[in-house]
């Protein structure tokens, strides 16, 4: 019962996802297995971008270079993959995440030394990476081993489980889920984790509590990172090559952030709530589209979606507070 | 005997670009030792703590642990040195539970637990966010939390100020017993009353330097104001004495009138009249309903029922703005609540002007500079860091505050516990200013968790119990037991009779 209260945020959002199914069912008799398999390939790269904003923002910060950092990475990714034999693709995606690390910490390292906000230093990173981008490659091109695009097309067969519930697990999805996992969720079981959150919550309260402020920090940025390249490297997978001018993921990043129950203020939320609100957004977006509806009133719809998304939140919370 | 020394700093100084904090501090404890830190506002007593503790760097002295030079960065590494402490704002981190807070630390939470249901708090729930847990208790958590790890020293600073009597009770016998098992603690507090029950030795700075060390006992109290406040203790004194014998008798006229107040569950049927020209002190336990009296009286919660009238005219006010509009103004205990920390001292105390919206537009920048100056030179503020507000100290803060409203010209004030961890000279310029303004017909209301206060400054007390008043007490006979019994919601004492020794708590020290 607590931990359904703890994460109400997660569990109306799921209903919102199922009503959302439901909804789209109706509309659109066929939509199926394949239309789900469609749906997750196209929101991976929207999830990893959350997932690196998120961090970001559970430590009391944000960062607006994700998408310029997704942009560069996938570049990267795409040139040393081009010409390279197969088996190169692993050294290649290796090298891709460590970069991410590397600008994450880049960017962390200029907000902790220079004092200057965060959010003033990112803007500044947002042009730099994507500078760093054209320089790698002035236009879309490369390549992507593949082993690698494999990765996210079609489903996993099992044995023994029947193809009607493998259908419904498109490889994009496990892709995603252990992607996150094997980063999230260690972090979470760990001081690391937890000096994470502390320093969003109260950066002074974390300070007198011994938690290393700057280096916390850091950390947390780092990760944003390695989360925004493993975007980057999904753009590579899914398109077979990399583009240097970034795509729509920053805003929509921060969209899922806030839909997803974390407080910009820092210190709450989770992951999972953001990641399900990628896939009601991108739901919403297909099903509006379904429906034939002028792209420009799509726009003004999820706007709509998430202003009383938040505020029916609030208001719940504020109700549960009182009784 | 040297080897007795646990810690030893000596010439410590530390400044600011050219503001000096410290000028040449030391300070030197014995093991086993509760030894009290004093000093009035602004003398350094923080800033001496901050270094002890690593939150910030000395531009000059040393600091010995154990006759060993002690080089640490940050308050991570003082803990490992065994050197931990306890602030005045609790530590815990806000969005998580105590579970998490404890590992946070590295906690033991055994040892945790043993101690928090020592100081009274039976019943912990780990997984609860420290949020939603009260101030008080959250202390008490702050100082579990801090002895669990048995640190070598013990770094306590204004750790009862925001506790009801019978906590600080607790936490000061547990305090005590830390002495006793042969650590050291460094106790700051601005009650005379704790550190003479309490400490073994004191040391004083004034400005920046440490002007003398005090063994405790009899007299030493007196010993320790006169090094505190220097060639000033006598003319604090005579202002004492003039505050309190020249109180004018108030005008009979009602100013604020308050009718069969009630506030679900907090507040039941409360009535009193605030008289013009009059000092009305409110005393009470923690939680007893004066927050809510006072959120109602100041705009900012809405009542059940009752009813409010101002000079014999109802009112009723939706926010705050409404209640300013009719002249009362808020002086919260927490100064964060009241002024933009990052704005300079006139910016504050401008700001009620230009806050009303048929003043928006230009600034009449010369009138409000005329106005300003007037309350910052009337209050004594001290403006050597007048560029932000963050940067005073506590106790110029709050006058900050109070001069704000003045500047406005509000005819009745709500002081909220102003002189919580004030030190002893700024509060008496406070109830000073306070009696002055009565006398120039403002009526004030003062809650306080001081109950000396009441003599000091009020002509009247209420208290309130439970969420109802239960005694009008005037302030000639409002002495801290008369006071106490109140606020427990025992009968006052027939004169004559005198209460057995240990019946009231808070007061037995």
């Amino acid at each position: 019962m607590s931990l359904l209260r703890r994460q109400a945020w997660v569990v109306g959002l799921l209903v919102l996802l199922a009503a959302l199914f439901v909804f789209t069912r109706i509309i659109q008799p066929d939509y199926g297995a394949d239309g789900f398999g469609s749906l997750v390939r196209a929101a991976l790269p929207f999830a990893f971008a959350v997932a690196a904003q998120t961090v970001v923002v559970i430590a009391g910060g944000i960062d607006l270079s994700i998408a310029s950092m997704m942009a560069l990475t996938s570049v990267t990714a795409a040139t040393l993959m081009d010409g390279a034999g197969e088996p190169f693709g692993i050294v290649a995606v290796a090298a891709v995440l460590l970069l991410g690390l590397v600008l994450g910490a880049v960017n962390g390292i200029l907000v902790v030394v220079s004092r200057v906000p965060d959010i003033v230093v990112t803007l500044a990173m947002l042009f730099v990476w994507q500078g760093a981008a054209l320089l790698v490659r002035d236009a879309p091109g490369g390549a992507a081993s593949e082993w690698l695009k494999e990765l996210i097309v079609g489903t996993l067969a099992v044995p023994g489980v029947p193809a009607t519930i493998t259908d419904w697990v498109p490889k994009a999805l496990i892709l995603l889920v252990v992607m996150l996992a094997v980063v999230w969720i260690p972090l979470t079981r760990s001081r690391l984790g937890l000096s994470i959150y502390a320093i969003g919550s109260s950066s002074l309260a974390a300070f007198r509590s011994g938690v290393g402020v700057a280096r916390t920090r850091i950390i947390a940025y780092s990760i944003a990172g390695l989360f925004a390249s493993m975007g980057g490297l999904v753009l590579t997978m899914s398109t077979g090559q990399g583009a240097p001018i970034p795509g729509p993921y920053l805003l929509a990043s921060v969209a899922a952030v806030v839909l997803g129950g974390v407080a910009l203020t820092g210190g709450k939320g989770g992951l999972l709530g953001p990641i399900i609100a990628v896939f009601v957004l991108r739901l919403v977006r297909s099903d509006l589209t379904f429906l034939a509806v002028d792209p420009n009133v799509t726009t003004i719809v999820e706007g709509t979606i998430m202003v009383i998304v938040v505020m029916l939140g609030a208001l719940l919370a504020m109700r549960s507070r009182q009784s | 005997m040297a080897s007795d020394i646990l810690l030893e700093a000596t010439g410590i100084a530390k400044h600011y670009g050219a503001v000096v904090a410290l000028r040449d501090a030391s300070l030197s404890v014995r093991r086993g030792e509760v030894h009290a830190l004093m000093g009035a506002n602004g003398a350094g007593k923080s800033t001496l703590v901050k270094i002890l503790t690593s939150a910030i760097r000395h531009n000059a002295g040393r600091i010995l642990i154990d006759g060993r030079e002690h080089v640490v960065r940050s308050p991570a590494e003082a803990r490992r040195a065994g050197l931990v402490s306890v602030y005045q704002e609790p530590a815990l981190i806000p969005d998580l539970d105590i579970a998490s807070n404890l590992r946070l630390t590295a906690t033991p939470v055994e040892p945790f637990m043993n101690w928090v249901r020592e100081m009274g708090v039976p019943d912990l729930d780990l997984r609860a966010t420290a949020r939603d847990i009260p101030l008080a208790i959250l202390r008490v958590l702050d100082l579990a939390r801090a002895i669990a790890i048995e640190p070598q020293v013990l770094l306590l600073d204004e750790m009862t100020a925001a506790l009801p009597a019978d906590l600080a009770e607790k936490v000061l016998a547990v305090v005590r017993r830390q002495g006793e098992a042969g650590r050291s603690v460094i106790f700051i507090s601005h009650r005379m009353l704790e550190i003479s029950a309490l400490c073994d030795r004191a040391t004083v700075l004034r400005d920046g330097e440490t002007v003398g060390v005090v063994d405790i006992g009899p007299g030493s109290a007196d010993r320790i104001v006169e090094l505190m406040l220097g060639a000033r203790v006598e003319r604090i004194k005579r202002e004492i004495a003039a505050s309190s014998s020249d109180a004018p008798a108030p005008a009979a006229k009602p100013r604020l009138s308050v009718r069969d107040l009630s506030v679900s569950g907090k507040l039941e049927n409360v009535s009193f009249d605030l008289m013009q020209g009059e000092v009305l002190g409110v005393v009470a336990l923690e939680g007893q309903g004066q927050d809510e009296l006072f959120g109602v009286l100041s705009g900012s919660r809405r009542p059940t029922a009752g009813s409010l009238a101002m000079d014999g005219r109802d009112v009723r006010f939706a926010t705050p703005a409404d209640a300013i509009a009719e002249g009362i103004a808020l002086v919260p205990g927490d100064r964060a609540e009241a002024l933009l920390m990052q704005r300079s001292v006139r910016e504050n105390i401008a700001l009620p002007f230009s806050a009303r919206p048929r003043n928006w537009g230009p600034i009449p920048l010369r009138r409000q500079n005329a106005v300003v100056s007037e309350a910052i030179r009337r209050l004594q503020v001290d403006t050597r860091a007048q560029r932000e507000v963050q940067r005073l100290s506590g106790g110029n803060q709050q006058k900050v505050t109070i001069a704000r409203w003045i500047a406005a010209k509000a005819t009745t004030i709500l002081c909220f516990d102003p002189t919580r961890g004030i030190d002893i000279r700024t509060k008496h310029e406070i109830y000073h200013l306070l009696r002055e303004l009565a006398g120039q017909g403002a009526s004030i209301l003062l809650y306080t968790s001081e109950l000396e206060e009441v003599q000091l400054a009020c002509d009247r007390a209420i208290v309130i119990f439970g969420g109802r008043i239960v005694d009008v007490i005037p302030a000639a006979i409002a002495d801290e037991p008369t006071l106490v019994r109140a606020a427990y919601g025992l009968p006052r004492l027939a004169p004559g009779e005198t209460a057995g020794a240990g019946v009231i708590p808070g007061t037995a020290s």
